[in-house]
């Protein structure tokens, strides 16, 4: 066995951490975002009462929530050319780039589990909240943008939290199309230099303090936002 | 769409040389299945390990076992397997490194290990949330019949702890099972990595992908009635949410 060789992770830090946790870190912050987005939306239509769209979004949630993450970065990576050709009626399937693609898949992905989380959120509001909005005067959909999702948006913080970190391990998947994340950064270097054992190490203490931090943060959290109840 | 679906490519000999498509997906989905099943096994013994020793009174067992749990739930699966597979033979002496990377089945073995290990943490967290959801009273009910402690986990604690945590436990199976998926960075042939080779070898991308989706989704779907069936069967009148 070669001696260690811990320069390598100097020489390459700027690299890897600018360049790929930069990358792991935006994809995170959107795929969050976005993810919330169409949750929030999925769990709605969920509890809509319409019988056809409450199915359509039940069957969503449960179908991608049973599949793998890889197998979904790949479906997407080919589906989503032919989305957009659809999408835009152009003649061709379009090429939106690899970060298009993955942001996309994450999206998607990440919406399901949302949902579930936003359906629990929302369950656990009790009924007569609704019911008082509703005699006030309001209408069902300022209920739900007034009375509950506030509620269930603060309620539910600690465990959207904890799934973006989780989101944020899960992001170093995008090591399968060859993207440049924090993984992938760090993978290119070990490869070029030889040191696998020394960049791989290094990741992995990355990783662990950036999720620890913010799994002891939420933590926290969890006790600050507590609803009185 | 401008895309040539060819659904009878499942029964065309792949250039793999052993039989058809449908043939290596099949295989593919063997190796899932066992590497889930193996990985599942080691999970839940180590994870059941780690959730009691954080139960345990005293403060060097907890503390351990929350180490454990923190160190394998706060690092990407992907880079474990990094770790297990490329990193672990480097530390060792070079004899056992070498025997290491020589082994038939190393990334077999890897994934095993790797996901085993990682899906432990969660375990552990599930039981010992379960045996801490638990009233005091029991564990002082055992203690004050004359129970050893070991007595007391076995008779009185974990029989239902383990009933309370079924369903989560559920999901982290089907965890399990998904996160199978991943060994293929580390060359696993797994179901996942079958689809992705028929797709290179025949351009038949979303036949190759349905049908891969088609098999999880029916994994799930057999894993979660299962757990149903194998949770009323345990039920104990009184117990738990009726």
């Amino acid at each position: 066995m070669s001696a260690f060789d811990f320069d390598v992770i100097g020489r390459s830090l700027s690299y890897v951490l600018l360049t790929g946790l930069r990358f792991t870190l935006l994809l995170t912050l959107l795929s969050a975002a976005g993810g919330l987005l169409l949750g929030t939306l999925l769990a709605l239509l969920r509890l809509s009462g319409n019988p056809v769209l409450g199915w359509l979004a039940a069957a969503y949630v449960n179908l991608v929530r049973s599949l793998p993450l890889v197998l979904v970065i790949f479906w997407f990576f080919f589906l989503v050319p032919y989305l957009a050709q659809w999408l835009t009626g152009a003649r061709r399937p379009v090429q939106v780039g690899a970060f298009a693609s993955a942001l996309i898949t994450f999206i998607v992905f990440e919406a399901a589990y949302f949902s579930e989380i936003i359906r629990a959120g929302i369950g656990s509001i009790a009924r007569g909240q609704s019911l008082a909005g509703l005699a006030i005067g309001l209408r069902p959909w300022q209920v739900t943008r007034y009375v509950v999702l506030p509620q269930v948006f603060r309620i539910m913080a600690p465990v959207m939290l904890t799934q973006t970190i989780i989101l944020f391990q899960d992001t170093s998947l995008v090591y399968v199309l060859g993207l440049v994340d924090l993984l992938g950064a760090a993978s290119q270097v070990a490869q070029r230099d030889g040191r696998l054992v020394e960049m791989y190490l290094f990741v992995a203490v990355v990783y662990f303090v950036i999720s620890f931090t913010a799994s002891r943060g939420v933590a926290r959290l969890q006790t600050a936002v507590a609803v009185p109840r | 769409m401008n895309y040539n679906w060819n659904w009878g490519i499942f029964w065309e000999a792949s250039p793999e040389g052993a039989g058809s498509y449908l043939d290596m997906l099949l295989q593919g989905l063997a190796t899932t299945l066992a590497v889930a099943a193996l990985a599942w096994v080691l999970a839940f013994t180590c994870g059941s390990a780690v959730g009691i020793m954080r139960t345990m009174p005293g403060r060097v067992a907890p503390l351990l076992a929350s180490c454990w749990i923190e160190l394998f739930r706060n690092v990407p699966l992907l880079v474990q397997l990094f770790l297990w597979y490329f990193v672990l033979p480097e530390l060792l002496p070079a004899a056992a490194g070498t025997w290491l990377k020589q082994l038939p089945n190393a990334s077999f073995a890897t994934a095993v290990v790797g996901i085993g290990l990682y899906m432990s943490a969660r375990m552990a967290v599930q039981l010992s949330a379960g045996i801490g959801a638990l009233p005091a009273g029991q564990r002082a009910a055992g203690t004050a019949l004359g129970l050893t402690p070991v007595q007391t986990y076995r008779y009185v604690l974990l029989p239902v702890a383990y009933r309370i945590i079924l369903p989560p436990m559920t999901s982290d199976m089907l965890a399990t099972l998904k996160n199978t998926s991943v060994a293929l960075t580390i060359g696993l042939a797994e179901l996942t990595a079958r689809a992705r080779s028929m797709q290179e070898f025949s351009f038949q991308v979303f036949e190759a992908y349905a049908a891969a989706t088609l098999a999880y989704g029916a994994i799930s779907l057999v894993v979660t009635l299962a757990a149903r069936l194998l949770e009323r069967r345990l039920r104990i009148p009184g117990f738990g949410t009726a």
